[in-house]
């Protein structure tokens, strides 16, 4: 019998996901424990312990299925799978690695442009005042995501009962927010020249 | 008196200010002094950690390292999701001094990893239990109350380590502290979605229906909760959910305004009248 674990004939794809996201994907044996407590399961395209299974084989066929899947954008990192995973291999955590790759790619499955928009609008509001207001970060990602009607029935009472702050909170800090942004970026741009 | 750092977090100024409210008022009926972090930043929540680890680490770890300049060594953090992404860094610093380097040196502070992070449960259960049940001004007997507690109080264990994160109980210590009656119901620990509410609502309503079907069918008259997507999910969406599987009428407490009707205090200085799904006059 051979010794061999899946890292052991690691290919690129493996290696990478396990060196970014300091995972070992061979500690996975399949059981799917993952994907019978995943609330998300109904909309993805894969279950999660198939996408696991396609990073452990990580031909470059596999990569372009992984990276550009809907499932890695549904989790919704509530970590029901970390926690109950019986071999402690962090699921949640290599959906985020596997996200943070899929953008660097321009993999991203077309309906996750509305997820994505989402997080876009969001990171840029903390990045120009240091703290997320719920009002402009609705407005843009309404007009990011053409998704421009629902909800506007609630919009009154989110005004009445004072839920929405016109005018955003602008911390004293916020060049050092924006230094954090800056470096952040910059560094994982870095990550991924050094590799190539 | 009790000395608490405190974090509130963008959604308890905005869209959960009910939670802000209700949470400061109650620290006050306690006895509590909490201290903001001056100048506090987002903490990246979704948003950051699922597009670059680095700045889910960095956003919270200027709060901590904040925090730990301004003296606090106990940081009250009410917001599920903010209280996941802290624990995150502030694990993720203390273990590896490796990462400590990297995020300190891009944060420009020097964060020596000193600050314990508390979210509501674990503060109450610290500061208030069990005398509070000598301070309940307010009859809450026969109230029937399903305790939720969602995902990110609970899990990852390793990076929280609150309660159990399959069979949780400590909520309802302190709701029957409180003189209400907690129930025995198996979703406490189902996710509602959280930040898919408006990027993909259909899922969420899907999520929210059967965590309130299940609580009505266990006899909820209330659902208590400890974080505001949890919140907005199930007292918001609830006209959703209302609309495409009929009529629910749960009103959702934050586990503050709960705690704070039983210590006497006012509906309105608690924010109940903020929200979606009447929740005055649960109080007889």
């Amino acid at each position: 019998m051979s010794n061999k674990t899946v890292s052991d004939t690691a290919s690129s794809f493996t290696a990478e996901i396990e060196g970014r996201g300091r995972l070992r994907l061979a500690d996975c044996y399949q059981c799917g424990k993952c994907s019978a407590g995943c609330p998300m399961v109904d909309y993805m395209d894969y279950l999660p312990h198939q996408i696991v299974r396609m990073c452990q084989m990580g031909e470059d066929s596999l990569r372009e299925k992984v990276l550009g899947s809907r499932t890695i954008w549904l989790c919704v990192s509530c970590e029901t799978c970390s926690t109950r995973c019986p071999k402690d291999f962090d699921i949640a955590h290599l959906m985020d690695v596997l996200r943070e790759m899929s953008l660097e790619a321009g993999l991203q499955h077309a309906d996750a442009s509305n997820i994505i928009a989402f997080h876009k609008t969001f990171k840029n509001g903390v990045e120009k005042t240091g703290r997320l207001n719920e009002f402009p970060l609705a407005i843009g990602y309404k007009l990011r995501s053409m998704d421009l009607f629902s909800d506007v029935t609630k919009f009154p009472k989110m005004v009445t009962a004072r839920k929405l702050r016109f005018l955003p909170h602008k911390i004293k800090g916020r060049d050092k927010v924006k230094k954090i942004f800056a470096k952040c970026e910059a560094r994982i741009r870095a990550k991924k020249r050094g590799k190539k | 008196m009790t000395k608490l750092g405190y974090y509130p977090g963008c959604s308890l100024e905005g869209t959960a200010s009910d939670y802000g409210i209700s949470v400061r008022r109650m620290a006050r009926a306690l006895g509590w002094e909490l201290q903001e972090i001056e100048d506090w930043n987002c903490c990246g929540a979704t948003a950051a950690h699922q597009t670059n680890h680095l700045l889910a680490l960095s956003l919270p770890a200027r709060d901590l390292a904040l925090a730990e300049e301004q003296g606090i060594t106990e940081l009250l953090v009410p917001c599920a999701a903010c209280f996941s992404r802290l624990v995150h860094a502030n694990k993720a610093m203390q273990q590896d001094p490796e990462t400590a380097r990297e995020i300190n040196d891009i944060i420009e502070m020097n964060y020596r990893g000193t600050v314990s992070v508390l979210n509501l449960i674990e503060a109450l259960q610290k500061y208030a239990m069990p005398d509070i049940a000598g301070k309940v001004q307010r009859n809450l007997s026969g109230l029937k109350v399903a305790c939720y507690y969602g995902c990110l109080l609970l899990r990852p264990p390793k990076y929280t380590e609150f309660d159990d994160a399959e069979q949780p109980s400590s909520m309802e210590d302190i709701v029957r502290a409180l003189g209400a009656e907690p129930l025995d119901w198996p979703f406490k620990t189902e996710c509602c979605g959280a930040g898919l509410s408006m990027s993909n609502t259909g899922a969420v309503v899907d999520l929210t229906h059967k965590i309130l079907e299940n609580a009505r069918h266990h006899g909820a008259r209330v659902i208590a909760v400890a974080c505001p997507m949890c919140h907005s999910n199930l007292d918001m969406r609830q006209l959703d959910v209302s609309r495409r599987y009929g009529k629910y009428n749960i009103p959702i407490l934050f586990l503050s305004q709960l705690v704070g009707l039983a210590l006497g205090v006012s509906e309105k200085e608690l924010g109940l009248k903020k929200h979606f799904v009447k929740a005055t006059s649960i109080i007889r």
